[in-house]
């Protein structure tokens, strides 16, 4: 299940719904991704962020979630998987994406979730812009981002 | 066709979408990219570097060989970042 909206989720809520009623499902990898309060690797030497405003392609964004989800359903045996995306302005803090995967069994359940995000950054059409006391800048594309993606292929 | 902007590439053409006639013999990316930038300075410096910039044909990633036609939605944007 693909979901692209504006508004806030609720991760332990989604978690709970996410097995309700599958007594076949062994375990469950969730991964939430938030907003974080500077840019780059070091806290102390990094621009504080204020916010971030996250556009995206609309039509475009689903059907490569919906890829996605299809391609690691192929590749694990996943009794579900679930992504949330959202989009628009985000502070510090904020939700930004939720991705989890269920299965009997939990290897498959991380590979999944884990496939899920690599692919999630590499393939789906978001851009961040992120709002610093010295003004906006467009997020670029970061290499690491790619190797990740890349080890799935 | 429908030609649509996203990131900075809307900033630069001053636009999120635009409907474009090309000129005949336009079949390819790479010759719809040849004919937006003689439309504006801003599309110009929206195509300067075409390393940073992706595409996608109908919702399908493509590529500067990717054939359009009439009647295609054809998107421009930088590497996507989102996640």
């Amino acid at each position: 299940m693909i979901r692209v909206q504006r508004e806030d989720f609720d991760s332990g809520a989604e978690l709970a719904r996410f097995s309700q009623g599958k007594t076949s499902v062994g375990g469950i990898c969730l991964f939430v991704g938030l907003v974080r309060d500077y840019i780059g690797h070091d806290p102390a030497a990094g621009t504080p962020v204020q916010a971030m405003t996250l556009e995206h392609y609309p039509g475009m964004t689903e059907r490569q979630l919906e890829a996605i989800e299809a391609e690691a359903r192929k590749r694990w045996p996943l009794e579900d998987a679930l992504v949330i995306h959202r989009y628009g302005r985000l502070e510090p803090g904020d939700r930004i994406v939720l991705v989890a995967a269920s299965s009997a069994h939990r290897d498959a359940a991380f590979e999944a979730c884990r496939f899920l995000i690599d692919w999630l950054k590499t393939k789906a059409p978001f851009w961040k812009v992120e709002h610093t006391q010295e003004g906006d800048a467009w997020v670029e594309a970061r290499e690491a981002d790619e190797d990740a993606a890349k080890r799935w292929e | 066709m429908k030609v649509l902007y996203f990131a900075w590439l809307k900033a630069k053409t001053g636009m999120a979408e635009e409907d474009i006639a090309p000129p005949a013999g336009t079949t390819t990316v790479g010759q719809l990219i040849e004919h937006l930038k003689t439309l504006s300075p801003g599309h110009a410096a929206a195509f300067e570097t075409l390393s940073v910039v992706r595409v996608a044909v109908n919702q399908d990633y493509g590529g500067l060989d990717t054939p359009v036609k009439a009647g295609d939605e054809v998107a421009f944007f930088p590497p996507v970042t989102g996640g």
